[in-house]
């Protein structure tokens, strides 16, 4: 027998984003693959020669960190070999690390301020893991002591409403939508006004999923921003772009887009329990120089971590 | 951003100029560009390994064919192995059997499942006349059911409602043995997206498939992603017996190497691409195109093909015999421009070039050294027969009368005589030997009534016309 609601029961534990234990464990698998990888491969006190960087290279381009990241590293690594500041493999490790540390933002805390309604506007290519974030964030803030509500600013895929609104559900919090085909920017904006009346500590907006390629698309989320800075210059105060942690190099060209488009304010990888390692989060940061918040690491309610950069960036290596 | 392979080849080919073999050495460099181009495009670096050795072992040795280079020859030959690793032909559904004829998909989370199947029903009612049913064994996924209820309605086709209550076992039962009883042509499950690695989901597809016995189960995955495909590609190929993949969101801007990283790995054909949310947006797999792009070489291929099939061949070899013979003048010159004038211009031709698309009007303006066509055509038309041949005879008043009569002014047709003059030195440089063997190519491309051959001289030309040596602007 199956059980029905696995992915529903995983939500058993109730402190939300705290456990870094859990997230070693739910990352255990792709720290098998890199880790391993590494470790054997740094065995022993090995001269740094081509054949070990070119072992390196397959596995840091096996983690999605993709070439020109790799390149760099890689480079830094032969500089500081010829310079005899790293002269084995027993170096290797510690050095990696901090190499790829470098290139994410240190600070990633979401600051939500108590003032005024915080709004969150997430947006993404098609099938990232937005709604599901969205859920799962609101869960999190909940038990953080700040009352949520979500709008429903997906107004173009099929039962996209209904999905955000099983939700809005689980967690008890209200959903604002209006009907499929509606302005996306109206029933944002609609939203927010009743946020604002309500007192309402922290709004999450979702949006529909589009690729970074689609011009009238793009512009749609430009106009969600504008009418809400017509409110208030300062909203939305968190623009958020939900990576989906499968994917290859690509991911760099979305990140850059949507922030042309909207001035991005930080990034979420999401689907990170399976054997994907995210590691185009890398070089997306590194051009970016955007904090990653969240990681997601399964289905349920409670399958979000925050995102600590060393921690990544070991448990990539352990 | 876009990196062209063919530009690249050319440069590590260039010491090779004139060399007729590929050989081990200097195949290296080339195949080096190859295997960054795959990694550009997040093709597994293990099927790049095994793709590569097999693309080495053909080039070494490989003869440069008459009128190719051997930059030329090795891309062909790089492509013609993708071809056959990706599959040289479209393969479509394979539905004869007792109907109903069930078709299954399977895949991780968000990769486009749901949408897929809106959009297969669409296909088989439209394009099949199939009597189709649908169905949704997702009882995890918020609103699952319900998207596939909304999708079955735009796309007019029956669904079989299912709910969060049952098994996915019991729902793909009951649809099967209802779809027998109502003569459907077509069952269609939907799955819930599921981890390769969550053992109890996997399980439960495999008993899914068990249930439903599909003739068609199909492996969706999203074009977008990374390395991780081939690893997720062997975990479904193993659990299930798969026919086939939907490689979906084609419709990005990702060079899609999970095409070919799953591919290789299932061994199963690719057989429709999504190209975009609507649930008419699936098309049958091209497979020129997706090898290609996973070169990123933008539409070079189709462009290829154009010009060959535009090129007015008799013209072009009368040219090529002038040219050898050192004759070129200001008539070939206006053939040439009203040829590529036919074939849509530069600008149309170049905006089939990889990255040209990203070019800003004024950097295509410069390439093209502002070359306008028509008034270089209508200049030469103002000059006597003497004149197009004799070019020094164009002097002073005989410059105003042309440009008069062209009604342009004098510096453009000292513009246009400067262009001349440059495009002859460059065929003398040629020298003899190159115009033999593009003689040669002529002929060829006359009896076979079409080949890429056209290209090399036109390349000439416009690198003549460009004024500023780009050279890069035709790769083949
Ligand atoms: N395993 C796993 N699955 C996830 C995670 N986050 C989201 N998903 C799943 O990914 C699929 C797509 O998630 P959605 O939240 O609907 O994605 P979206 O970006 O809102 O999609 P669109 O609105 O259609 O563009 C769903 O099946 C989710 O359950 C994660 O961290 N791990
Ligand atoms: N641009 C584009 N979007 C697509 C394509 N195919 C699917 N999508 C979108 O991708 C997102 C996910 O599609 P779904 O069909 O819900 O994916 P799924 O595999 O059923 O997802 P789960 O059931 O959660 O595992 C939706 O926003 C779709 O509209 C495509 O070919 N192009
Ligand atoms: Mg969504
Ligand atoms: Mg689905």
């Amino acid at each position: 027998m199956f059980n029905l609601f696995k992915k529903n029961t995983t939500t058993d534990n109730n402190s939300g984003l705290e456990q870094t234990t859990s997230l070693k464990e739910k990352l255990s698998k792709s720290r098998q693959s890199l880790g391993n990888g590494l470790s054997s491969l740094l065995l022993g006190k090995k001269e740094i020669s081509e054949e070990l960087l070119e072992e390196l290279e397959t596995i840091l381009i096996s983690a999605d960190i993709g070439i020109q990241t790799t390149d760099k590293v890689l480079e830094s690594v032969r500089q500081n070999a010829s310079r005899k500041t790293l002269k084995d493999s027993e170096g290797l490790y510690s050095f990696l690390k901090s190499e790829l540390n470098k290139l994410l933002v240190e600070d990633t805390a979401l600051d939500v301020g108590s003032e005024e309604t915080f709004v969150i506007l997430v947006v993404g290519v098609n099938g990232a893991g937005k709604t599901t974030t969205i859920g799962k964030m609101a869960k999190s803030f909940q038990n953080d002591g700040s009352s949520v509500m979500l709008a429903a600013g997906d107004t173009f895929r099929a039962a996209a409403v209904e999905q955000l609104k099983v939700w809005g559900d689980r967690n008890g919090i209200p959903v604002v939508s209006q009907s499929s085909g509606a302005d996306s920017a109206s029933v944002i904006y609609d939203a927010y006004e009743s946020a604002k009346a309500k007192n309402i500590d922290i709004l999450i907006a979702d949006t529909a999923g589009r690729l970074h390629t689609q011009g009238n698309l793009m512009r749609e989320l430009e106009k969600i921003k504008k009418v809400l800075k017509k409110i208030n210059n300062n909203l939305p105060q968190e623009t958020m772009l939900v990576i989906d942690g499968g994917s290859g190099q690509n991911a760099i060209n979305q990140a850059k887009e949507f922030h042309k488009a909207i001035n991005l304010t930080s990034l979420s990888v999401t689907k990170l329990d399976g054997t994907a390692k995210g590691g185009v989060i890398f070089a997306i940061s590194d051009e970016l120089n955007l904090p990653i918040r969240y990681i997601g690491v399964g289905e349920g309610l409670n399958d979000l971590r925050n995102f600590i950069p060393s921690e990544f960036t070991e448990a990539l290596f352990d | 951003m876009f990196d062209n392979l063919t530009k690249r080849l050319s440069d590590s080919f260039k010491s090779l100029q004139g060399k007729s073999k590929l050989s081990e050495e200097n195949v290296r460099d080339a195949i080096r560009e190859v295997r960054r181009a795959l990694l550009e495009a997040d093709v597994a670096i293990d099927v790049i390994k095994v793709f590569l050795e097999q693309v080495q072992k053909e080039a070494i040795g490989l003869k440069v064919r008459e009128g190719l280079n051997p930059s030329q020859e090795f891309i062909k030959l790089v492509e013609s192995e993708l071809t056959k690793v990706i599959g040289s032909t479209n393969e479509s559904l394979q539905l004869n059997t007792q109907p109903p004829a069930v078709v299954m998909v399977a895949g991780l989370q968000g990769a486009g499942k749901t949408t897929s199947v809106a959009k297969l029903a669409l296909y088989l009612k439209e394009r099949e006349k199939k009597k189709v049913l649908m169905v949704s064994a997702d009882v995890y996924r918020p609103a699952a059911i319900e998207q596939l209820r909304v999708l079955s309605e735009q796309v007019g086709v029956d669904f079989f409602a299912s709910t969060i209550n049952q098994s996915p076992e019991r729902i793909v039962q009951e649809a099967k043995s209802y779809a027998q009883k109502q003569f459907y042509d077509v069952l269609l499950i939907d799955t819930a997206g599921r981890l390769h690695v969550d053992e109890q989901m996997m399980s439960e597809i495999k008993v899914l498939q068990r249930t439903a016995k599909p003739i068609e189960t199909l492996f969706v995955v999203d074009s977008m992603t990374g390395q991780d495909a081939a690893h997720t590609a062997k975990s479904f190929a193993d659990a299930l017996p798969l026919t086939g993949v939907i490689l979906t969101k084609t419709d990005g801007d990702a060079r899609g190497g999970a095409a070919l990283s799953v591919r290789h790995i299932t061994g199963k054909p690719i057989k429709f691409l999504g190209v975009g949310e609507k649930v008419d947006e699936l098309e049958p797999f091209h497979p020129d195109r997706i090898v290609s792009r996973l070169l990123g070489m933008g539409d070079v291929l189709s462009l290829v093909e154009e010009i060959s099939r535009k090129v007015d061949h008799k013209k072009a070899q009368q040219s090529a015999k002038k040219m050898a013979k050192g004759q070129f003048d200001l008539s070939d010159m206006r053939d040439q421009l009203l040829q590529m004038e036919q074939m849509g211009g530069m600008e149309s031709l170049m905006g089939k070039l990889p990255g040209m698309g990203q070019i800003p009007d004024s950097v295509k303006n410069q390439i093209l050294g502002g070359a306008q066509t028509k008034q270089m055509v209508a200049i030469i038309n103002s000059m006597t027969t003497k004149e197009r041949t004799h070019i020094k005879l164009i002097k002073g008043s005989r410059k105003s009368r042309i440009a008069n009569g062209s009604g342009t002014n004098v510096q453009a047709v000292n513009k246009l005589l400067k262009q001349f003059e440059k495009m002859q030195k460059q065929m003398k440089k040629m020298g003899g030997s190159k115009m033999k063997k593009m003689m040669a190519q002529m002929n060829q491309m006359q009896e076979s009534g079409q080949s890429p051959a056209g290209m090399p001289d036109l390349s000439k030309i416009t690198n003549g016309l460009s004024g500023n040596g780009g050279g890069n602007k035709f790769p083949f």
